[in-house]
């Protein structure tokens, strides 16, 4: 196994390659930017199409129009991109396309974007949060198969340092169970036969007139139902006899990991839950660590957004407080001084002292 | 066209001979004709020319179609042929994504004026301008059918809509987009046409360019448009008997049909440079 020394967005563009994406449209904005380079430059060697499309709105529409025909595809952008392709990703959703979207974010304030979405009716999306490169490269292979398996779209959540550290990784395909043949897909091979296809978001028929919104709509949120009942991912760290319990996600988890390592190497009850899904939200794990503790503390790069997942999850059985923030560089792309561990060490610690606000 | 010139059947005595069928008219690749669209809606007639031309070009096992959001749309669950639904707007752009991922199969995209010239202007023209092998089909009835009689890009000066009740004002409300015409110069097209259905001949001249479109896609020649006015009564607050005089009259003389643009191939990358050099080289730059 060869390891490689690569930036988080080459990284995930391989691992993309080598999970059978063939399709990829994007629009350049950091730390997105990087993402669409590795595929403009990897994917035509590997017989794929790599679209500079026009505007976010394009390159998820093509990758819609790839999807649909049934090739592995992904898009993604940043913040004000995914905003705009807000109408896409429900639709998508509707349409049950297996779309990948790498969610390259400025800091953790889109997390409500990533989770929530906002898009028009009631749909979910998975979203993955990597606090690594090496585990980029998992996710973005357990990603498509999770697409592919739900028909669903599934995101990928990253950020600037993700995009751009620079680790030894190696891109080995993982294998997944066997998954159904794509039979809805459009090849343009049944027309005329009276089993023709229409991929549609409304739930349409070939062949039947009108539509029954009712019971599209309740099939749809059982899918969601399922999904959200066996999807949730957690990273669980020394939680078993923790008085405070952190709970951090994407790479400000990684800081989080070191420093309470740290603090229990010199005896402190510190335990961490890192969500590694963020839909379906770990919320099983995160009460049972919460169980017993004095203090669950939130450290996210925002005003305060997971955090009100991890009350529902904690439904007042701990004080939940908040230890992050909003902390950025001057440049805004979300690399602020609240990842130095010295920093992050100093807010677990009034954590432990209960010297924060529950 | 006035309503006494129209056949009326009388019916004040049974007929001389009980009714019979004459002929079946049903294109091949219609699943079944039960639709909701008003009396006098060009938009079947546009559909079926679409139809019978994949058809006898012998492209109904090899076509992908990308349809959008108006009137038409509930009617496309009758086509019997491949179709993606894509959003108010957005059908080129998912055109692009399905042709480049199947490249050998005949691809177009069906939409109305307020979905390609309103919403999804850039969609259009990108995708010309790309060159992409695809053919996009516009139904231009100059007015948001769907919605009830509203204004659209395409909509004529003078025209009355439900939000330019004593007809549009360009002052007010602006200009008329003719998309067809801002299509065809553009390096990445090689068709470009404009048609109409409200009569035989110019049903026969439209199915004829639906049929060179799909031709110069099929040979690779670069991106192809047509573009069908079609009546729509109802949203123009006409009697039905009118639509096809009014298409004529009022659309017909400000989007003037025609073709625009047949192309031979594309200039290439390299011709362009060249022409460029000696251009230049003449200039003495």
């Amino acid at each position: 196994m060869t390891r490689r020394l690569m930036e988080g967005s080459e990284a995930m563009a391989e691992a993309a390659i080598v999970a059978g994406c063939r399709f990829f449209a994007g629009y350049p904005m950091t730390p997105f930017t990087e993402v669409l380079e590795s595929f403009a430059e990897k994917l035509p060697e590997a017989g794929g199409v790599c679209i500079n499309a026009e505007s976010e709105l394009e390159a998820v529409g093509m990758a819609w129009g790839a999807l649909a025909t049934g090739a592995r595809a992904a898009t993604g952008s940043t913040g004000q991109g995914l905003s705009l392709m807000q109408e896409s990703l429900s639709e998508i959703t509707r349409a049950e396309l297996p779309l990948v979207v790498f969610h390259m974010a400025r800091g953790q304030g889109d997390y409500f974007q990533a989770t929530r979405g906002g898009g028009h009716g009631d749909y979910r999306q998975i979203v993955l949060a990597p606090a690594d490169v090496r585990e980029a490269v998992e996710l973005t292979q357990l990603a498509f198969d999770l697409a592919d398996r739900w028909r669903n779209p599934v995101h990928i959540y990253g950020d600037f340092l993700l995009a751009h550290t620079s680790e030894a990784v190696s891109v080995e395909p993982l294998s997944f169970d066997p998954l159904p043949p794509k039979g809805w897909a459009v090849d343009g091979s049944l027309g005329g036969t009276g089993r023709s296809r229409n991929i549609n978001p409304i739930g349409m028929q070939k062949g039947v007139k009108g539509i029954e919104p009712e019971s599209f709509w309740k099939r749809l949120q059982a899918k969601h139902d399922a999904m959200a009942e066996r999807e949730a991912r957690v990273d669980t760290e020394q939680v078993e006899d923790a008085e405070v319990v952190v709970v951090a996600f994407g790479s400000l988890a990684r800081t989080a990991r070191y420093v309470v390592r740290e603090l229990r190497r010199e005896g402190q009850r510190v335990g961490l839950v890192r969500p590694v899904t963020l839909w379906p939200f770990p919320a099983e794990a995160v009460a049972q660590a919460a169980a017993g503790a004095r203090c669950v503390a939130v450290l996210e790069q925002n005003a305060g957004q997971m955090i009100d997942d991890v009350r529902l999850a904690v439904l007042g059985a701990a004080p939940v407080a908040a230890i992050g923030g909003i902390s950025s560089d001057d440049a805004g792309f979300g690399v602020g001084p609240i990842f130095d561990p010295d920093n992050v060490r100093r807010r677990v610690e009034s954590a432990l002292s209960n010297e924060v606000a529950a | 066209m006035s309503q006494d010139r129209l056949p009326v059947l009388p019916t004040d005595a049974p007929p001389s001979e009980p009714a019979r069928l004459l002929g079946r008219f049903k294109p091949k690749l219609l699943l079944h004709e039960d639709h909701d669209l008003c009396p006098g809606c060009g938009e079947p007639v546009a559909i079926r020319l679409l139809l019978d031309v994949v058809e006898e070009l012998g492209c109904a096992k090899s076509c992908i179609g990308v349809v959008g959001i108006g009137c038409y749309t509930a009617f496309t669950s009758a086509m019997d042929v491949d179709l993606v639904q894509a959003l108010h707007g957005r059908a080129p752009s998912v055109a692009t994504g399905a042709k480049r991922m199947q490249p050998d199969k005949l691809i177009f995209t069906l939409q109305g004026d307020g979905d390609m010239v309103n919403e999804g202007l850039q969609e259009v023209i990108h995708t010309a301008a790309r060159g992409e092998s695809l053919t996009c089909v516009l139904i231009n009835n100059g007015v948001f059918g769907e919605t009830g009689g509203h204004m659209t890009s395409t909509t004529v000066l003078g025209q009355r809509t439900k939000n330019s009740l004593e007809g549009r004002d360009a002052a007010y409300h602006g200009h008329p987009i003719l998309i067809g015409d801002m299509l065809a110069p553009l390096g990445g097209t090689a068709y470009v046409a404009r048609g109409s259905v409200h009569d035989a001949a110019s049903v026969v001249k439209t199915k004829n360019m639906l049929r060179r479109a799909f031709e110069a896609q099929l040979e690779g020649r670069g991106f192809s448009f047509v573009e069908i006015l079609t009546m729509c009564p109802t949203g123009w607050f006409v009697p039905t008997a009118e639509g096809p005089g009014y298409l004529d009259s009022v659309l017909g003389a400000v989007h003037a049909t025609g073709e625009l643009k047949n192309a031979e191939r594309l200039v290439t990358t390299a011709e362009l440079l060249a022409a460029a050099e000696s251009a230049a080289g003449e200039r003495g730059d």
